[in-house]
């Protein structure tokens, strides 16, 4: 079975123009990889659809926006797979 | 249709709320500067105008579901096949489905048909909080217009 990560990393390769081997937990969704906005409402798309959850981009964004949260916490390849390991556990929960 | 002022939606037909769809109606003018350039002689609706008229299909379903709670804003498009030409006065059933709700956007699988397939696509569009008042009230006095009841609304 994927990890969480593998299944991320694929999406983002599949969603960009980023070479999967490029990708890495330490990769910066923004800064490293240079994904903006309008791909990331892609990538996200795609990985709801995978994990059959509801990524809260609006909540993260804003949390980020209002300096509650470092763009780290949820753009941070391997954050990003935490945060949505809860997601899912919460959903199976 | 209004060319001119994008307003490419006449008439809602079906609403569901349950399934996330919505039929509707969309009446291509007999004349229109538009169809001057576009072209001499050989008069079509543009492709970029059929895929707003999809798009509008779509945003007025999320306006619909949302309750005119917040915006959609289009932002994407995938997919995008132009399976015919289009001509003045034609007759158009547009539909969009809900693909997929999610946080700030939705996408949307929507097509366009006359005695068969016309075009289709899958489109995202953004989904934020209405930016002005006015255009709350443009938007409630629009759907009011095509007769698009949405979830919630009493009125």
């Amino acid at each position: 079975m994927s990890s969480t990560f593998d299944v991320v990393a694929d999406v983002i390769a599949q969603t960009s123009e980023i070479p999967r081997e490029k990708i890495t937990p330490e990769s910066h969704a923004i800064d490293d990889l240079g994904i903006d906005s309008l791909d990331f409402l892609d990538i996200v798309f795609a990985l709801d659809k995978k994990f059959g959850i509801k990524i809260p981009l609006e909540q993260w964004t804003q949390e980020v926006n209002a300096g509650k949260a470092s763009v780290e916490e949820y753009f941070l390849l391997k954050n990003l797979c935490a945060h949505i390991d809860d997601l899912v556990a919460k959903k199976n929960a | 249709m209004r060319l001119e002022y994008f307003q490419m939606i006449d008439r809602i037909v079906d609403f569901d709320a349950a399934t996330g769809r919505i039929h509707a109606k969309a009446f291509v003018p007999e004349t229109s500067p538009v169809f001057e350039g576009h072209f001499p002689g050989y008069p079509i609706m543009p492709g970029v105008l059929l895929i707003e008229t999809m798009a509008q299909a779509s945003g007025f379903l999320i306006l619909g579901l949302n309750g005119l709670s917040r915006m959609p804003f289009f932002a994407g498009c995938k997919k995008a096949k132009f399976r015919r030409f289009i001509e003045p006065g034609a007759e158009l059933d547009v539909y969009a489905t809900l693909a997929h709700d999610g946080s700030g956007f939705a996408v949307t699988e929507a097509k366009i048909e006359q005695n068969g397939p016309v075009c289709d696509a899958e489109l995202t569009l953004r989904v934020m909080d209405f930016p002005a008042p006015e255009l709350v009230e443009t938007m409630r006095e629009r759907v009011r217009q095509i007769g698009l009841t949405p979830v919630g609304d009493m009125a």
